[in-house]
């Protein structure tokens, strides 16, 4: 905005008939073309993927006849070797119950954590939501190896509900305080009218609170339910059978064997696996920026 | 239809029966809203952390309870040359990572806070490697850098002629280095633009007037007006970022596995090689747990971003 501004009072000052040139020209070569470049790079690997995903094996593996950004023959063989010579479905429903279950869990947890701290407060409220917080910069890959002995210990080794269970310490900091953020902006009026009206406390966060906070709660409940599906080091380090993997763990230790890699099947693999949380993206594109950028600004 | 829904719930409300009194009791209301998370937290981060150091301080190997050894994982370590490789890789995996994700994404936010047609598509379309499985574009890029079938090579040797044989990204140690790096910058930048994008919104337009009137060029108007305004989410930012990238482990195993010869394991891996495929639990949790001091040393540099925000906003602490 303040580029559009800018160029036009700047170039005022030359001859008139540059100016429009001037402007538009450098606007190309200043905003487009890097922009461009951005998106391209961004996007290629995607590309890549999609690509491979749909092309015979001979035309993966010969550039000099065939063009390797084009396809000539697309094929659906990778993906049908996915889908009934190996276990993929049943990894895609692991992952998916998985991430479900982790992501309600969270909600849970977090909707009835950020009330306590962000309504009810009480003497050291602040200081456990700072608590929470600080549970959000305490990374899995510190946690992991104890994490294991303490999965082992509760009898949940190899099932994907120790997943479901250790997922939520990094879910429910970030969804807490993402609600607690939602929270503060709804009145606090709303809920002393009800009160004085007779409701009691639980009525109040059933009836107004969380009707007021649904959009908090779907953009927790989105970003609980990509990085569940995302996870990787706590599904590698406690699921052993290869049933039980979920989409990210089983493509790596099982789709990747010997020495020559199955590049068609891997990326169909891949794209597979992405697709969920790239639908569920594009279906809540504004609840992700909001949350993301809610959540730096808290 | 509404007479009858209405007449129970003024009852219940008149008389409620012990257990919704007991819940209307605040203390116990606290407790029971703050158990599930608490609970949750307490038995699978706070606890596993403390188990973590005391792990670190015995030899327990998978399938058998260890003893105190008191420092002698530490001391091994500090003789380990492939845990000195492993910090200098992870300090200079996060340094060039870091800087390559905010110059970009600076960038690219710059560039997205300027008015064109489609840009909430393209905004979509930027985050699109933040949402993915990091596993599953990594697998990506493995395929990329491709020995024999590098698409990069490709363009290089085959369209461009610029060099006469393939590049070998993953086969020797700086080029593997340097791979990851891309890979890991290639995925952070969204991210980093997206949130950058939203301080940059957050500054009023009336500056850059008030800047413009005095004179101010196009680089002075960003040296004083963008970069200190933004200074505080850019440090918010920069210790998610660095904690983050410092800790990472997806990225190096989906594709280097830590080689070739070693030279690519972050902390993180060489602590899942030696912890859980090696089955030495004691010595990679000491490996983890030399993670700490750097982390402690972000998580400052965060605390001091938010209380120079603070300073800046005069006393209001939000």
């Amino acid at each position: 905005m303040t580029d559009a501004v800018a160029q036009p009072t700047k170039v005022a000052s030359a001859t008139p008939d540059t100016m429009a040139w001037d402007s538009r020209a450098r606007r190309m070569m200043m905003i487009y073309l890097p922009l461009a470049c951005f998106v391209i790079i961004l996007l290629f690997p995607f590309y890549w993927m999609a690509v491979t995903a749909f092309k015979p094996n001979a035309e993966l593996l010969n550039f000099k006849e065939h063009n390797p950004f084009w396809i000539s023959s697309p094929t659906l063989a990778h993906i049908q070797h996915l889908l009934f010579n190996t276990a993929y479905p049943r990894w895609l429903k692991t992952t998916m119950l998985v991430a479900i279950g982790s992501t309600f869990l969270s909600l849970l947890a977090s909707t009835l954590a950020a009330y306590a701290i962000e309504r009810l407060r009480f003497r050291g409220s602040p200081y456990v939501g700072l608590g929470i917080y600080l549970a959000y910069l305490v990374p899995p890959s510190i946690l992991f190896i104890p994490l294991a002995t303490v999965v082992v210990q509760f009898g949940l080794f190899d099932s994907p509900l120790a997943l479901i269970l250790v997922y939520p310490t990094f879910l429910v900091p970030f969804c807490t305080w993402l609600l607690i953020g939602y929270f503060k902006s709804i009145p606090y009026e709303l809920e002393e009218c009800a009160l004085v009206d007779g409701a009691t406390r639980l009525q109040i966060l059933r009836r107004i609170t969380l009707p007021l906070a649904v959009p908090g709660l779907i953009s927790a409940g989105i970003f609980s339910f990509t990085l569940s599906w995302n996870e990787f080091i706590y599904a590698l380090a406690f699921i052993q059978s290869s049933a039980n993997k979920t989409v990210p763990v089983a493509i790596l230790t099982e789709l990747v064997s010997g020495d020559v890699y199955q590049w068609g099947a891997l990326m169909a693999g891949s794209l597979l696996g992405s697709l969920p949380v790239a639908i569920f993206y594009s279906l809540f594109v504004d609840y992700y920026v909001s949350s993301l950028t809610g959540a730096v600004k808290e | 239809m509404s007479v009858t829904t209405l007449s129970p719930r003024g009852v219940a409300l008149r008389q409620p029966n012990w257990f919704a009194r007991l819940l209307d009791y605040k203390p116990f209301l606290i407790i029971v809203c703050l158990a599930p998370a608490i609970g949750l937290l307490t038995v699978f981060l706070t606890y596993p952390l403390g188990l973590g150091v005391w792990l670190a301080f015995t030899d327990t190997t998978i399938g058998r309870r260890g003893i105190y050894v008191g420092l002698e994982n530490f001391q091994y370590l500090l003789s380990d040359p492939l845990w000195w490789g492993a910090v200098f890789y992870s300090v200079f995996y996060t340094g060039v990572a870091t800087f390559g994700k905010f110059a970009l994404g600076f960038w690219l936010a710059l560039l997205l806070n300027n008015h064109f047609p489609f840009k909430s598509l393209l905004r979509a379309i930027v985050l699109l490697p933040w949402i993915v499985p990091t596993v599953l574009s990594a697998l990506a890029f493995w395929w990329i850098y491709d020995p024999q079938f590098s698409i990069i090579s490709y363009l290089l040797v085959d369209v461009l002629h610029l060099r006469t044989t393939n590049v070998d990204f993953l086969g020797s140690a700086w080029p593997a280095r340097f791979s990851l790096i891309a890979a890991n910058i290639w995925r952070g930048i969204p991210f980093v633009a997206i949130s950058l994008l939203a301080g940059l919104q957050t500054i009023s337009p009336s500056l850059y007037e008030a800047a413009m009137l005095d004179g101010a060029s196009a680089w002075q108007r960003f040296r004083y007006i963008t970069f200190p305004m933004m200074m505080p989410i850019l440090a918010i930012v920069m210790t998610f970022s660095i904690i983050f990238t410092f800790t990472d482990f997806q990225l190096v195993y989906a594709i280097t596995r830590g080689g070739p010869v070693n030279s690519t394991h972050l902390l993180a891996t060489l602590a899942f090689q030696r912890g859980i495929a090696g089955g030495e639990l004691g010595e990679g949790a000491a490996i983890a747990v030399s993670m700490v001091p750097f982390l402690v040393f972000a998580t400052l540099f965060s605390y001091f971003g938010l209380a120079r925000r603070k300073w800046q906003q005069g006393e209001s602490d939000d």
